[in-house]
């Protein structure tokens, strides 16, 4: 992994431009004395390609609350109803989990999923997090190209020169989630529109060193069909460890069948001393 | 992962009088730091300690933290209309965005809003003692430090706590500096220093005298062309009036844009000079005198106003201030002004009472000769951070070097042989200026550095460091 740069003269020079940003929150409830969140830190979720914040509000956020976590989800520009700007980058993204990450009350550990998790990567070396969760997260190149471009020709060939990314169904979600229901979802997930983000996706750089330290966790499903078996592994292996699956489930972890598995192995991690 | 860190780990300190110093008790604080000062510089200094797992005590003399922003403090520079002069990307942390929701320069109120928030969100206040003063800094055996206090902490009496380092923070922009004038005192209007202007009002219906152009002056001499009777200026050399817009942009970011090219020196002062030549235009014409100078070679000025009150005519400029008499003060053209106001802008002196002179290897003008301006060659545990005038905004060069002092103090433990090669190759080189310009001999200028060579050479030092740690 590179090392922090002292010289952003991008960050400097040419600021990523505003938006307006949608953030959703659920906050645990007092069940005592002290303190309600016990000194845990906020969670951040950060979704990726296509879905908005409400794609934790769904089940995630309410669950990370009754476990006593304050619980924010955003969405990315041009996602959910945040605002939109023209010439996204990754940039853009990670400027955007960065600006909501430093309005939290205290130093936040920030979960992102799919491009959500690359955009928390980078953040990662912007702001010093508490801790890191990428779930199934889509670190780009040549080989997930192509595993998209093999599962979904015509959401994802088009968006190559311009058009939206359309992502389907049956990248998203695993067996076990009633078709009904996963139809549901799938009618929430829009169109992409940010080929400059597209095309740097396409080229990867790896991400820099996080800041301050922060332990960073990779979760997701060997049979999920956006991220392969071995993209999890690989991004694992960055941050020193190996990936934490939930085989049978699909690329969406927090909205799929079996969704509380996951979010409560993640919590376990967070809560877990030492 | 445990949360200890969250809530702050660091013990108060203990009561346990482990040894003596001229006959008072000196409390031990074992491997803490001590860092002097909650302002900017002191906030970023604790929580990149503290991120790099060192316990740390911050004294601040005042009640809040923010330092010079904090309206509140009796010593605070700030005026009520202050605005940045560096716009947002130079002036936040670099892991700590200011909200993209603020303008591009923020007014004085929200730059404390967001250090309060900064100590906040890193949780650093509980690692502060509010009301309590430094009054010596003493070096104790094996490198450590007898730190001694008087305030709250210490219930208003004196106590002596001995740390393994210390990182002085107090600033440089509190203590001003009062030129002495001939007539002085027989002078009957009002003299103040430009500290002590606050609101506007001060100037309401006056006839004011503002000395000094350096970025006080020339935001007062504004304010005093929109609510003085009358308005001088008096500036002792001529200076590039830098517009905070240009092209379209913050003039900074545009300067960097410049800079990223690796524009050489000379370049990009032909290039300014002749974009003010055909922006602003020749300043002489409002009876400015001629920069002395080039651009670069003193401290910025960012004020897009004053060239546009002396269009108006509502600023007189006038060179230096010879002499007072009893109703008016005589300049060096031979010109007289009658104000019954003057404004001392004339900046502010680094002043470190705490500190034996030596100890920061004070020369004959009274300045700290230092390594990269923050290492004493003699005390390898001894810091002082932000004491710098960069051509930019101040934050993130205090940030690195409280980084720089965290992966010191840590190379010193866990490769003490490494770190002493390191020092003895380094840290007896005070010569260093950090800046390719030729800067005006002047009370401000001898710390003054260009952010792009500052950074560079920290950017060495912590890669030199780093390597096989
Ligand atoms: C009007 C004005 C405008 C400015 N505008 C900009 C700008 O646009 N951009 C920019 O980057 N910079 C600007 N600056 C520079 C400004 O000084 C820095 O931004 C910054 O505030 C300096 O922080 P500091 O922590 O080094 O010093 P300070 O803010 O002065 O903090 C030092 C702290 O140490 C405490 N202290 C001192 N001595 C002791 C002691 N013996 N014991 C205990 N506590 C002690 C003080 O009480 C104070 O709280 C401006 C300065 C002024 C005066
Ligand atoms: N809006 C803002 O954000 C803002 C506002 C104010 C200040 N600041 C910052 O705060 C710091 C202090 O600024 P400052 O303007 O108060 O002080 P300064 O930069 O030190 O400027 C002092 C001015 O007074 C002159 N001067 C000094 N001694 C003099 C003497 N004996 N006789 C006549 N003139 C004399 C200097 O001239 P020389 O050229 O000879 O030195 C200079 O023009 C700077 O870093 C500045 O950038 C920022």
């Amino acid at each position: 992994m590179s090392r922090t740069r002292i010289f952003r003269w991008r960050e400097w020079a040419s600021p990523v431009p505003p938006v307006q940003r949608e953030v959703l929150t659920s906050q645990p409830v007092s069940k005592g004395f002290g303190e309600i969140d016990g000194g845990r830190p906020p969670l951040l979720f950060v979704p990726g390609f296509g879905h908005g914040a409400w794609a934790f509000t769904e089940k995630w956020l309410e669950h990370a609350a009754e476990r006593g976590f304050a619980a924010y989800a955003m969405s990315l520009r041009g996602h959910g109803d945040s605002g939109a700007a023209r010439h996204t980058t990754l940039r853009a993204y990670a400027h955007d989990v960065v600006q909501v990450a430093a309005r939290l009350p205290r130093r936040a550990v920030l979960i992102g999923h799919g491009v959500g998790g690359l955009a928390v990567a980078s953040a990662l070396a912007r702001y010093p997090a508490r801790a890191g969760v990428l779930v199934s997260p889509v670190f780009g190149g040549f080989a997930t190209f192509a595993t998209a471009l093999w599962r979904n020709p015509a959401g994802t060939l088009p968006a190559v020169f311009g058009a939206q990314l359309r992502l389907r169904r049956g990248q998203l979600f695993g067996r076990e989630l009633g078709s009904s229901q996963a139809r549901e979802y799938a009618a929430r997930v829009t169109g992409v529109s940010a080929p400059l983000a597209l095309w740097q996706l396409l080229l990867h750089r790896a991400p820099e060193q996080p800041v301050g330290d922060a332990p960073v966790l990779v979760v997701g499903s060997p049979d999920d069909r956006i991220v392969p078996l071995r993209a999890l592994e690989r991004a694992a292996r960055r941050y020193g460890g190996a990936p934490l699956l939930f085989p049978g489930m699909g690329h969406d972890l927090m909205l799929d069948a079996r969704w509380q598995e996951p979010i409560d192995a993640i919590l376990d991690w967070l809560d877990k001393p030492g | 992962m445990s949360y200890d860190s969250v809530r702050g780990a660091a013990p108060a300190p203990t009561d346990a009088a482990a040894s003596w110093r001229g006959g008072t008790p000196v409390h031990d604080r074992s491997e803490n730091v001590c860092v002097i000062g909650a302002g900017a510089c002191g906030l970023t200094a604790i929580k990149n300690l503290r991120e790099y797992g060192f316990g740390v005590d911050c004294y601040e003399r005042e009640t809040g933290v923010g330092g010079a922003w904090n309206w509140r403090h009796d010593r605070s520079p700030v005026y009520a209309s202050a605005h940045l002069i560096s716009s947002k990307p130079f002036t936040q942390f670099p892991d700590f965005p200011m909200p993209d929701s603020w303008p591009d320069y923020p007014h004085h109120t929200q730059v404390l809003a967001y250090l309060e928030r900064y100590a906040d969100h890193f949780g650093l206040r509980e690692h502060i003692w509010f009301g309590t003063e430094v009054t010596k800094v003493e070096p104790a055996e094996d490198g450590r430090w007898d730190v001694t206090i008087s305030g709250a902490k210490s219930g208003g009496s004196d106590r002596t706590q001995r740390y393994a380092a210390v990182v002085v923070a107090n600033g440089h922009n509190w203590s001003p500096k009062f030129p002495t004038y001939e007539g002085l005192e027989d002078f009957k209007g009002e003299v103040i220093h430009a500290s002590a202007y606050k609101d506007a009002a001060q100037l309401r219906g006056r006839r004011v005298l503002v000395v000094g152009a350096g970025n006080t002056g020339c935001d007062i001499a504004v304010e005093a062309a929109q609510q003085a009777s009358r308005c001088w200026h008096s500036s002792r050399r001529g200076y590039w009036y830098a517009p905070k817009y240009a092209y379209g942009r913050p003039s900074d970011q545009v300067n960097d844009t410049v800079l990223s090219l690796r524009v050489p020196l000379r370049m990009r002062q032909w290039l300014f000079h002749r974009t003010m030549r055909r922006t602003v235009g020749d300043l002489t014409r409002f009876g400015l005198p001629k920069p002395d100078h080039k651009i670069y070679e003193t401290h910025p000025i960012a004020n897009s106003q004053l060239v546009y009150y002396l269009g108006h005519g509502s600023i007189t400029p006038v060179p230096d201030v010879v002499r007072f008499t009893r109703d008016a003060v005589e300049l060096a053209d031979g010109r007289v002004a009658e104000p019954d106001l003057v404004i001392l802008a004339t900046g502010y002196l680094p002043r470190f009472e705490f500190l034996a002179p030596d100890l920061l290897n004070v020369d004959a003008e009274g300045r700290p000769r230092l390594y990269l301006h923050a290492f004493p060659p003699a005390y390898p545990t001894l810091a002082v951070t932000g004491l710098l005038q960069p051509d930019s905004g101040i934050f993130s060069l205090m940030h690195w070097q409280a980084v720089t002092v965290a992966t010191w103090l840590r190379l010193r433990e866990s490769a003490p042989e490494r770190a002493a090669s390191y020092w003895r190759r380094h840290h007896s080189d005070v010569s260093g200026r950090f800046n390719k310009a030729k800067v005006k001999q002047s009370t401000r200028h001898w710390f003054e550095v260009s952010h792009v060579d500052y950074l560079r050479a920290v950017e060495k030092t912590l890669r030199e460091m780093e390597a096989g740690q």
